[in-house]
């Protein structure tokens, strides 16, 4: 395994080339460009706040700005996942030619799609930040733990990226199964709702590994309390099992996907 | 040996032929399937099929090796394994250096990038470095000779341009050893040439080349040595003319084994001129072409195709006892047919193949196939050139003074 991550890391300037290969791709002959990368995330955020808003009349307390700066803050991670995991599935059978014909290490595809989606993300995070200005959300010393979180949701879409893309090479059945998953995971996630809202059952909405760390870009940056350890420690091992047991699957299955795509 | 570059041993690919499961719903009744019913579990094996076997051969530094065979021969599959793109099931392989394989060489390409964009993605998926491509750009751009385009989307060029940038890109890694595989039937005849000096230029670097393609003049110029494949197996090694030698005479024996189980096969092909069965031909010259046919069950509805094949094994001609308005014929089990064509040959000198196909013409389903069914040699003494003799003749040459347009204007 340390030859391998050897290789990927000789390897690097391809997998930045194809990042950008699919960054420049995506919205080439698209007169928006990457205004498209905010239009998704703005969707997710605005279905939150209509959400919450009901919430709020149904319970009759007040909708607080603080509601919906935590609705946004969790809404653009959430499209991240969504979309790297979506590009990643596709990303092996996408580029047929260049896994049956030229050796490279091939998890550089469902990597690079992760890094294309990091790139809208990073775009999308930028009109985030304005929103939070906007509506006076202030900070706190608890936003030190964002880079960890953002780190944790990387390793995470990775590790599934990994997978789903080697196994949708094999099974075609796969790419179904994850579009379902996908279309459906947002209500089964933390993101326009929070998990406390639940009381006690709240916690098996936690075994989701994406969710602590969803609640935990809530509390960091919206609701300025530190993430709960326990869950985000969860959460760690779960990303660090998920991506190296994927990096581990997708290893022993690439020999082979030239024969089998 | 230090200077070896590659080294085969014994190495073995095992494919399965027929359907892959490629959707859980094809992959459960055929598991179920096989739990039940015993039986298809060795019906599955003899699907198996070796498409490498044994092979084994060394290539040295600075070394041409070519490797020719007809198609489904494990030419491409030996590359696939050199290039490790594909795992061999067994033996072993050893590659020193870095290896550069120009297999399809534009399969990096993205249709919406620009040609400068796709030097750059291209070059990197073949192991440049950024800065690497960045200092080659310019030569990268001149050698390709689409200077003009550079700033297009590849979308947009032609088949041909887009192989050419293809190999640019690919002819400038400094590559120890170099993987070629038919990229150079691509683009006119100039820039083949170019090409092949380029191989030239990395091949007296001292890097190893391994070259496969159907054009057996460039095998026999370009290499070394020379290694024959056969359904897998390894016929021979030797130098390029032997080998390409032994290529063109070996299918006449090897085509009946192989063939001769359909309903109606080929039992015979000759080929003569007014003094009987011979090789050599003088251009323009009549030759007959005679074709036996046995029939091993009823068919129906058979038709004769004749066509011949120059040495690069290009089609130049084709013609059928159909398209010659005899309609097609029927034959009864044990039948025997004959058919004897007469052909005028009015080609250029060189080397060709006739080749015949049976088969049936309203399912277009080839029953047996001799390509070549035969070799030979067309001379014409000199005086053309190309394919076709259109017996040419200059009928009228003279030199004579030019009357000088201005003077005319002027008067």
């Amino acid at each position: 395994m340390k030859e391998e991550l050897k290789e990927l890391y000789r390897y690097r300037e391809l997998l930045y080339m194809i990042a950008y290969r699919d960054i420049k791709v995506r919205y080439k002959q698209s007169i928006m460009g990457f205004m498209w990368a905010i239009l998704m995330p703005v969707l997710i955020v605005l279905s939150g706040v209509v959400v919450r808003y009901a919430y709020a009349m149904a319970s009759h307390a007040p909708l607080k700005t603080v509601d919906i700066a935590n609705v946004a803050v969790k809404s653009l991670p959430w499209a991240f996942l969504v979309s790297s995991i979506r590009f990643a599935c596709l990303s092996l059978i996408n580029n047929k030619d260049l896994v049956t014909k030229i050796y490279f290490p091939k998890e550089i595809f469902p990597i690079a799609a992760v890094l294309a989606s990091l790139f809208d993300f990073v775009v999308a995070s930028g009109a985030l930040i304005i929103l939070l200005l906007v509506l006076r959300i202030g900070w706190s010393p608890y936003l030190a733990w964002t880079p960890a979180l953002l780190l944790t949701m990387v390793l995470l879409a990775a590790g599934i990226g990994m997978i789903v893309s080697a196994a949708s090479l094999y099974f075609r059945d796969v790419k179904f199964i994850v579009e379902v998953f996908l279309t459906f995971g947002i209500f089964f996630t933390p993101v326009f709702y929070d998990a406390s809202m639940f009381g006690d059952k709240g916690k098996w909405l936690l075994l989701n590994p994406m969710s602590p760390i969803l609640d935990g870009f809530g509390a960091a940056i919206a609701r300025h309390q530190s993430p709960d350890l326990w869950w985000f420690a969860y959460s760690l091992v779960c990303t660090l099992l998920i991506f190296l047991g994927g990096y581990v699957f997708f290893k022993h299955l690439e020999p082979g996907f030239a024969e089998s795509i | 040996m230090s200077d070896t570059a590659i080294r085969m041993e014994q190495v073995y690919k095992k494919f399965r032929k027929g359907e892959t499961y490629n959707s859980l719903r094809d992959l459960l009744p055929a598991l179920t399937g096989r739990m039940f019913q015993q039986q298809e579990l060795s019906a599955g094996d003899k699907r198996e099929f070796w498409a490498v076997q044994d092979l084994s051969f060394e290539v040295k530094q600075g070394e041409a090796f070519g490797i020719i065979g007809h198609n489904g021969a494990g030419k491409s599959t030996a590359l696939k394994m050199l290039s490790r793109v594909m795992k061999p099931t067994k033996g072993r392989m050893v590659v020193k250096g870095r290896l550069s394989a120009l297999i399809e060489v534009s399969a990096g390409f993205h249709q919406d990038l620009t040609g400068r964009e796709n030097i750059f993605l291209n070059g990197t998926i073949l192991g440049m470095t950024k800065r690497e491509i960045q200092s080659k750009l310019d030569q990268i751009i001149a050698f390709s000779g689409i200077e003009e385009f550079i700033d297009t989307p590849v979308k947009r060029y032609s088949s041909g341009m887009y192989a050419r940038l293809g190999f640019s890109v690919a002819a400038h890694v400094d590559p120890e050893v170099l993987i070629v595989d038919e990229v150079l039937s691509v683009g006119d005849y100039a820039f083949q040439q170019r090409c092949i000096e380029r191989m030239r230029e990395v091949l007296r670097g001292g890097a190893a080349v391994l070259f496969v393609s159907h054009n057996l003049k460039m095998v026999a110029e370009f290499c070394h040595r020379c290694l024959l494949l056969e359904k897998g197996q390894t016929v021979m090694i030797g130098t390029p003319q032997e080998v390409v030698s032994t290529y063109l005479q070996k299918p006449t024996n090897g085509h009946v084994a192989d063939h001769g189980s359909g309903p109606v096969s080929i039992s015979s092909v000759k080929i003569r001129n007014q003094d009987g069965e011979c090789m050599q031909f003088r251009s323009g010259e009549k030759a007959w072409v005679d074709v036996e046919l046995t029939a091993r069950t009823h068919c129906n509805k058979l038709a004769l195709t004749l066509y011949i094949l120059d040495d690069k094994l290009m089609e130049i001609f084709d013609t059928s006892t159909d398209l010659l308005g005899h309609g097609n014929f029927d034959l009864d089990e044990g039948d025997a047919y004959r058919c004897t064509f007469e052909v005028s040959l009015n080609l250029a000198d060189g080397t060709y193949h006739p080749s015949v196909l049976i088969y049936r013409r309203d399912i277009q389903m080839i029953y047996d196939r001799w390509e070549p069914a035969a070799t030979i040699y067309v001379s014409s003494g000199g005086g053309v050139r190309g394919i076709a003799n259109c017996f040419p003749q200059v009928i009228r040459q003279e030199i004579y003074q030019a009357v000088d347009a201005t003077v005319v204007g002027g008067a």
